[in-house]
């Protein structure tokens, strides 16, 4: 046997930018991360061309999990075609040559900052979120050690008493994105900061969500079919953002997460905050023939 | 003989709190020596002694945030059974959240200073697993109002009050969950005198009305002398005298007893 049949010819870099180690690091943590909903799993976070904070978690993910036969999808706060959105899908199909895609349903990856798309996401399907902030506990205990011994005796009682401050205070529960969810009965998540009009996507979703904090090196898992369900009292109900009867100005509809468009009169405008879902009903409304998938809303209210 | 609702008595032969035999070192430092402590229901036990006594030590102790090297700890409560001492983490926690309320000399140990006051109290009940703010709210209003605490300053996070009304609030959270036992660490040092006395009416009046086991440690003997059923007197980590308040103040036997109480007076 010859050195050159035991040895690889040499390669600029790894298949999908990371080494063999790092990925192989990765997937163990992310099949615990399943084993154990919601529960953090440490990871040896490494670099990659792009800055901690820019979704370098959800890149060494999504990095680890392709394969040349995935399309990927990358989303940034809904939007398909933003820099920061272009720039890791492209740097995704570079490294790993991966046909890429901004419709929801050919996607097989879909990678994303702070959105869940509005239709409904299939069993065959992976949605990584970028995560800033893991740890749910942190506005409560700043000690990440006993933050650590709180998950283990699963001692939430800060977390209700956080909402218990913001309902005497503001009359309402604040906490806009990042709501603090309990999964699958034990641990509490950060969902990454998606609107509180993704949470309910969460629950017994059939698709897997990875959720992966690059500066934070962390990685937790919502397995499909899973429980997520918001901390709320027991008689102050979880509310959504208050979307359901706003339109669309461009593409005309109605009932989904809208981005308002302040205007020089004082009034808004509002443009669906899922770029795709946006273009696909502009397209659909001039005469193409495009396929829109089921959407998790309807009607603007989340099917119970 | 009868005895009026109001005064010390013993109901039951059995001790609700039982410390047997407790030594505890922090390297060359003997905190406690062989220290034993019991409290029946209903009374208060005094603690008195002069600073680095071990009173505050076996405070505690007694609220299971420090084990010591030898020695048990028994309540005599339903669903509680052996040495305390043996329990895990995650047990200990539950029973002081459930059971044991405490009073800190330092309202900063006890209380999330930028919370509100009511939220606060509501956190103890958040810990026993109560999950209804309509339920959470009027709970929380009730222990500050039992604790005398001015409920137009309900939601005031404790940083904006006075020492007086920040022990009032510790006092709320203790007794909020109706405890089987509770702790005093020094509740009334650092007051003026005014507002010492008013705290100590409080909790009197809460001693007397619900018949809560307390006990209460300080160096003031007077203090101890308005509450105590029972007192101890400890120094060097061990325990020099005990016995009934009036048998320890109107014929102290131990030399060092002797001292304080003639000091008082």
């Amino acid at each position: 046997m010859t050195l050159q049949a035991l040895t690889k010819p040499w390669e600029p870099m790894s298949y999908g930018f990371l080494d063999g180690s790092a990925k192989r690091e990765i997937r163990r943590k992310m099949i615990k991360a399943i084993a154990v909903p919601g529960c953090q799993m440490p990871y040896a976070s490494r670099e990659v061309p792009m800055a901690r904070g820019w979704g370098t978690g959800g890149l060494q993910v999504s990095l680890t999990l392709v394969n040349p036969a995935m399309r990927v999808k990358v989303i940034d706060q809904g939007a398909d075609d933003s820099v920061n959105a272009a720039s890791i899908r492209r740097f995704i199909a570079r490294v790993a040559g991966t046909p890429t895609t901004m419709n929801t349903l050919e996607a097989d990856l879909i990678q994303s900052r702070h959105r869940i798309p509005e239709e409904v996401l299939r069993e065959d399907q992976v949605l990584v979120l970028q995560v800033p902030n893991p740890e749910p506990l942190r506005p409560v205990q700043p000690n990440m050690s006993i933050a650590r011994q709180m998950h283990a005796d699963a001692d939430y009682g800060r977390m209700w008493l956080q909402l218990y401050e913001q309902i005497v205070r503001s009359g309402r529960v604040m906490q806009g994105a990042s709501y603090p969810s309990l999964v699958h009965g034990r641990h509490v998540m950060t969902p990454s900061p998606i609107p509180r009009w993704d949470v309910p996507k969460l629950h017994m979703a059939k698709h897997l969500t990875i959720l992966s904090a690059g500066r934070e090196k962390r990685i937790f898992a919502v397995p499909p079919f899973t429980r997520v369900e918001p901390l709320v009292f027991s008689d102050v109900p979880y509310k959504v953002e208050d979307h359901a009867e706003l339109t669309c100005h461009r593409s005309g509809t109605r009932g989904y997460l809208m981005n308002e468009i302040p205007q020089d009169d004082g009034s808004s405008l509002f443009e669906v905050s899922d770029s795709e879902w946006g273009v696909k009903a502009i397209r659909r409304r001039d005469g193409e023939d495009v396929a829109l998938g089921e959407t998790w809303y309807k009607n603007g209210k989340m099917p119970s | 003989m009868t005895l009026t609702l109001d005064a010390p008595r013993i109901v039951t032969t059995h001790p609700l709190l039982q410390v047997r035999n407790v030594s505890k070192s922090y390297g060359s430092v003997k905190a406690l020596r062989d220290v034993s402590a019991l409290a029946y229901p209903g009374e208060v036990l005094g603690i008195v002694g002069e600073s680095g006594s071990g009173k505050s030590t076996l405070l505690r102790m007694m609220n299971l945030e420090e084990t010591p090297d030898t020695g048990s700890y028994t309540l005599d409560l339903p669903d509680v059974e052996g040495n305390l001492f043996d329990l895990d983490r995650f047990a200990r926690r539950m029973l002081c959240a459930t059971r044991i309320g405490i009073v800190y000399q330092n309202p900063h140990l006890g209380l999330l200073m930028k919370h509100s006051s009511s939220g606060n109290v509501a956190e103890r009940l958040l810990v026993a697993g109560e999950r209804s703010f309509a339920t959470l709210r009027t709970k929380a209003t009730a222990a500050l109002d039992a604790s005398e605490f001015p409920l137009d300053r309900l939601d005031a996070p404790p940083i904006e009050l006075s020492g007086g009304m920040q022990q009032r609030v510790q006092l709320a959270k203790a007794i909020a969950l109706e405890p089987a036992l509770l702790l005093l660490d020094e509740p009334t040092t650092g007051l003026d005198v005014s507002v010492q006395a008013l705290v100590l009416d409080t909790l009197k009046r809460l001693q007397q009305e619900r018949r809560i086991t307390m006990v209460i440690v300080s160096h003031d003997l007077g203090v101890i002398r308005t509450l105590a059923d029972r007192v101890m007197v400890m120094r060097g980590g061990t325990v020099v005298e005990a016995g009934l308040a009036d048998q320890i103040f109107q014929d102290p036997q131990h030399a060092y007893t002797q001292q304080l109480v003639h000091a008082k007076l």
